[in-house]
């Protein structure tokens, strides 16, 4: 089967993606690509359930500091989902590896390229 | 809920820029007979005509329930096709529009099968995210008529005007002491042949004529947020230190500076004020200020902090020039080198000779593309070519005796502006075309200036060409404002404001309610300065002669039932949208801008994000968890 990365994107990350797009650079096509306003609204036991579901990773892009809701805040509420779905992961015995949150701003394509790239490494071919 | 089981899903070829590279009849194959899809097609440009009328027939022949559209980003034609969604009778927020284009026909164009399989995931999320979608209605905001524009150059000018026309209230910012921006420093515009002076003084005069405009001059932005239909903007405006007082109380001042508007050239007083701006009332310069009280001062004045707000705010903040390092082409390191925008000003001052340094100019060199298509700035600035012509035919015409050399890359004298070029081969001026790789150099030979530059026209001879002065033709750089960052507005890879879409949504930033006008945008000549800001206008105008403003309904929603009041959310909520009203939490629609932190920290489930409902993002997960 398949690998498979989920992407959470956010406002900003979602036009990231956008931009890479217009650039026509090239990551990897084991990526499914799911849009929300922002990262901050995401539950931990959602995080979890793509997990549960059969995504071997999952990659939080969020729109940083450049959030459109609410700049800089973004960040703390954000990483305190992830916090809680990091010990939700532990629970469960999943690698922490294979979650990732990183602010994206709208033109950060090097971000999204980079980040899947090592979520490719953690979860193998 | 109940689940939608009549979705019809459209896959789009985009011409080929999709199906070059994703199998688009692979992607309807293996959708088409999901159980909660009636009909799957594709079709080679669903935003066209043809395209939009394939799903309007289906929603009312098929009597589809929910509409999947698989194409370019939802940025560009999600409103395209809810619109036509909602022409057939279907709500609009039962259509889902996801990307196959930015987000894998054209990231993944060296892998047919990934980009053909991530295509299908996507389709599939929507699929699912439609069985579950609720009806939704747009939330309607009202929008007083009073508008925020930042800058007073002449895109600012032009908004103020076209904006108290239209009959609303106007707040007008201006950063520095007196209205009018950079235009009343060119000596000649294109094509109207007036001076930046003559132009800005009659959009000022209009602009005295309506009392609606409210204008702060001197006005540092402190703060600036909110959103469409409630932005507020507070401004410290910075005293001037002396009231009305005539040109001999401003000449008796004894200090001297030089004068920024003419980059030197001459000298202003302490105490000064600009012709043909506004407002007729010096400013005195603290900096410069030896406090000898010959101009009648009011050291006292304080600064004042008004507090504006406006329904919508138009940013025309403008572009400052590029500013040559030292020693590029001889700046600042040979005397006679100078940037255009100084020479229009040596142009505008000088009379019966031209002469700089006290030196009379017989030959000028214009160096092009100074500061403009190269590593630091890759774009070209669009106005300069143009400026250049224009400025050396209008030395020409005042000066006899002149001889001018353009020393450039590419002439780009787009539209009627060719025949400027036209006009300058009549005038005997001499165009040299140099190699980027192999720019010309500008060094001192006694009284002149010599420029060596190998030729492309005469297969590369080197040429010496001694002169008087060189005029470096200088790009425009974006003038920066802290607004920028206070009001969130994301900028392009240039360092420019970036519009929406160029075409699509050309003058709306991602931020709703905040336009743009001008040069902030990209580099743009004064007509098409003018042009955005008018353009500006006429979108804000949608906003506020209609009254209200639609808004997208996707804002929190809550389940009194599961809510048991705990104030979690609350406390999450970045605009202060929650409140507790007998136990249970409560959405102040108006304030809520619909980020869905307070779902995020909800433990009783209690809270959804409408349109991005949990149990939406769980069945999309679930769609291609298990594939």
């Amino acid at each position: 089967m398949t690998r498979k990365i989920l992407i959470f994107a956010a406002d900003m990350a979602y036009r990231a993606l956008d931009q890479a797009g217009l650039l026509h650079v090239h990551y990897s096509p084991n990526t499914v690509i799911i849009r929300i306003p922002c990262a901050s609204m995401l539950r931990p036991d959602l995080i979890l359930h793509a997990f549960q579901s059969g995504f071997d990773a999952v990659f939080v892009a969020s729109s940083g500091p450049d959030c459109p809701f609410m700049g800089q805040e973004c960040v703390g509420k954000t990483a305190k989902r992830i916090e809680k779905a990091y010990e939700l992961l532990d629970e469960h015995g999943i690698d922490r590896n294979r979650l990732v949150v990183a602010g994206v701003c709208s033109t950060c394509v090097e971000t999204i390229l980079g980040t899947v790239e090592r979520l490719e490494e953690v979860v193998g071919e | 809920m109940t689940e939608r089981t009549k979705i019809g899903v459209y896959v789009c070829h985009c011409g080929g820029n999709i199906s070059d590279y994703v199998d688009v009849e692979k992607v309807v194959d293996s959708v088409k007979d999901l159980p909660n899809v009636a009909v799957a097609r594709h079709f080679v440009f669903m935003c066209s005509e043809a395209g939009q009328q394939l799903i309007k027939d289906d929603i009312k022949n098929l009597g589809l329930d929910g509409v999947v559209v698989a194409s370019c980003s939802p940025h560009l034609h999600e409103k395209t096709f809810r619109d036509a969604a909602k022409a057939a009778g279907l709500n609009p927020y039962l259509l889902e529009h996801v990307c196959i284009r930015e987000h894998s026909s054209w990231v993944h164009s060296d892998n047919r099968e990934g980009a053909t399989r991530k295509a299908t995931w996507i389709v599939k999320t929507a699929i699912a995210k439609i069985s579950l979608a609720r009806e939704l209605q747009p939330i309607r905001l009202d929008v007083e008529r009073e508008a925020i524009v930042i800058g007073g150059g002449i895109a600012g000018l032009r908004c103020a005007i076209d904006l108290a026309r239209a009959g609303s209230t106007v707040h007008l910012i201006e950063s520095s002491p007196f209205l009018g921006g950079r235009v009343p420093q060119i000596y000649k515009l294109y094509p109207s042949g007036k001076s930046g002076c003559e132009i800005v003084e009659e959009l000022i005069d209009e602009i005295k004529r309506y009392p609606n405009i409210k204008i702060y001059t001197n006005a540092e932005i402190l703060s600036a947020g909110g959103a469409i239909g409630d932005f507020k903007v507070t401004v410290k405006v910075n005293p001037r230190y002396v009231g009305k007082v005539s040109d001999d109380v401003i000449a008796k001042c004894p200090v001297e500076v030089p004068d920024e508007f003419n980059y030197g050239l001459t000298k202003r007083k302490a105490i000064y004020k600009r012709e043909h701006s506004y407002p007729d009332i010096p400013v005195i310069d603290m900096d410069a200020c030896t406090k000898c009280g010959e101009c009648n001062p009011d050291f006292d004045q304080q600064p004042q902090t008004i507090e504006l707000k406006g329904s919508l705010i138009v940013l025309a903040t403008g572009f400052k020039p590029y500013e040559p390092e030292e020693g590029e082409f001889g700046y600042k390191v040979h005397d006679g080198v100078i940037t255009l925008p100084v020479f229009e000003r040596l142009l505008a001052l000088s009379d019966g000779k031209l002469e700089y340094n006290g030196k009379e100019v017989r030959d000028i060199a214009f160096i092009y593309c100074v500061g403009s298509r190269n590593e630091e700035h890759e774009y070209c600035s669009r106005y300069c070519c143009v400026a250049t012509l224009n400025a050396s035919l209008g030395a020409l015409e005042k000066f006899d005796g002149l001889r001018a050399y353009h020393i450039y890359r590419d002439i780009r004298a787009y539209g009627k502006y060719e025949t400027y070029y036209e006009e300058a081969g009549k005038k005997k001026m001499l165009f040299i075309k140099y190699d980027p790789e192999e720019p010309p150099v500008v060094e001192k030979s006694g009284n002149k200036l010599i420029v060596r530059v190998k030729d492309l026209l005469t297969a590369g001879e080197e040429l010496e060409v001694p002169v008087d002065l060189v005029v470096l033709s200088v790009g425009m750089l974006p003038e920066m404002s802290e607004v920028f960052t206070m009001l969130r507005v994301p900028f392009s890879r240039d360092g420019f404001l970036q519009e929406v879409h160029p075409k699509l949504r050309p003058v709306e930033t991602a931020i709703g309610g905040v336009l743009l006008a001008g040069a902030c945008q990209g580099p743009k000549d004064t007509v098409e300065a003018t042009a955005s800001a008018s353009a500006a206008v006429a979108k804000a105008d949608t906003y506020l002669v209609k009254g209200y403003a639609e808004l997208e309904p996707f804002i929190a929603e809550i389940d009194p039932e599961k809510c048991d009041g705990c104030e979690e959310c609350v406390g999450e909520c970045p605009t202060s949208a929650i409140s507790i009203k007998d136990g249970k939490a409560v959405v102040n629609e108006a304030l809520c801008k619909g980020c869905g932190a307070c779902g995020g920290v909800c433990p009783t489930k209690a809270i959804n994000l409408r349109g991005y409902y949990y149990d939406q993002l769980e069945k999309m997960i679930d769609s291609v968890g298990g594939d």
